[in-house]
């Protein structure tokens, strides 16, 4: 049953993802990243991470993806819509990633070597405090990573200045 | 019909990085570049989510909470640096950009 599901989801998520690259309209490009990211939340749902999938639903389909849209509108791209969007290299260069993907993908298939969940031990392990996945992550959040947590805070903060002073008239 | 194993999800995440590094090889336009970029974070993310889950760990969604918020951050600078240049040069193509080359 869960590998079905497995499927569907994976198959919404490359097929999404292939029509995005290779789509010539950047909103549309953008629909469809928004596809992929909603498939990959159901798939951190399917692998039991609650709070992950909540936060990739509100960051990236939420946040991300409208700061595209917006930039899409505010630099008008209308006149690149007619000329070539793709490089001249474009062939060799998909050739050489599919088979850079191939790579990667026989290593872990056959390194990983189907180990399969079990289901009492990532409950006892991901539910450990009362049950729950988010309140597990909030506590180790809060305890154990509290100096990262800071940080990537710091980060964000470090962000919006550069994000603010780069987008000031005169650069 | 084999069952749902780790190798299934870390098959598809090196696909979408594969899909991911072909798109920013071969567009043209700097937002799609940093649009292909993300796709490569998704697919760290799904390594990292699946992985958690399969050999018992919490710490995999850990990191996959500070991957996303990097994310972000890399996404406000990128588009900030693509308003930038297209406020200077007027183009949103990575092949107008060679003013450093010799």
């Amino acid at each position: 049953m869960e590998i079905y599901a497995f499927y569907a989801i994976a198959a919404v998520v490359l097929s999404s993802a292939v029509l995005m690259v290779t789509s010539r309209n950047l909103v549309h490009s953008v629909v469809y990243m928004v596809i992929s990211f909603v498939a990959v939340g159901a798939l951190f749902i399917l692998l039991q991470a609650e709070f992950v999938a909540a936060v990739q639903i509100l960051v990236y389909a939420g946040g991300i993806v409208v700061l595209f849209l917006f930039v899409v509108m505010l630099v008008n791209v209308t006149e690149t819509y007619q000329v070539e969007f793709l490089h001249r290299q474009w062939l060799p260069a998909t050739v050489l990633s599919l088979i850079l993907a191939a790579q990667i993908g026989f290593l872990l298939w056959g390194n990983a070597g189907g180990l399969a969940a079990d289901p009492a031990a990532s409950a006892s392990v991901l539910r450990a405090v009362d049950g729950g996945n988010t309140e597990t992550l909030g506590m180790m959040l809060y305890t154990d990573y509290l100096l990262p947590f800071e940080v990537a805070s710091v980060l964000l903060l470090v962000a919006m200045i550069g994000a603010i002073y780069l987008s000031k008239k005169r650069v | 019909m084999a069952t749902l194993g780790l190798n299934h999800y870390l098959l598809l995440s090196a696909l979408l990085f594969g899909i991911g590094v072909a798109g920013v090889l071969i567009r043209r336009n700097v937002i799609m570049v940093l649009m292909c970029l993300e796709l490569i974070f998704n697919a760290a993310n799904i390594n990292l989510v699946a992985v958690s889950r399969f050999r018992p760990d919490m710490t995999g969604q850990i990191f996959t909470i500070f991957t996303i918020a990097v994310a972000a951050a890399e996404v406000a600078i990128g588009l900030g640096l693509v308003i930038a240049m297209f406020r200077n040069s007027a183009t949103a193509n990575v092949d107008d950009l060679h003013l450093l080359k010799g």
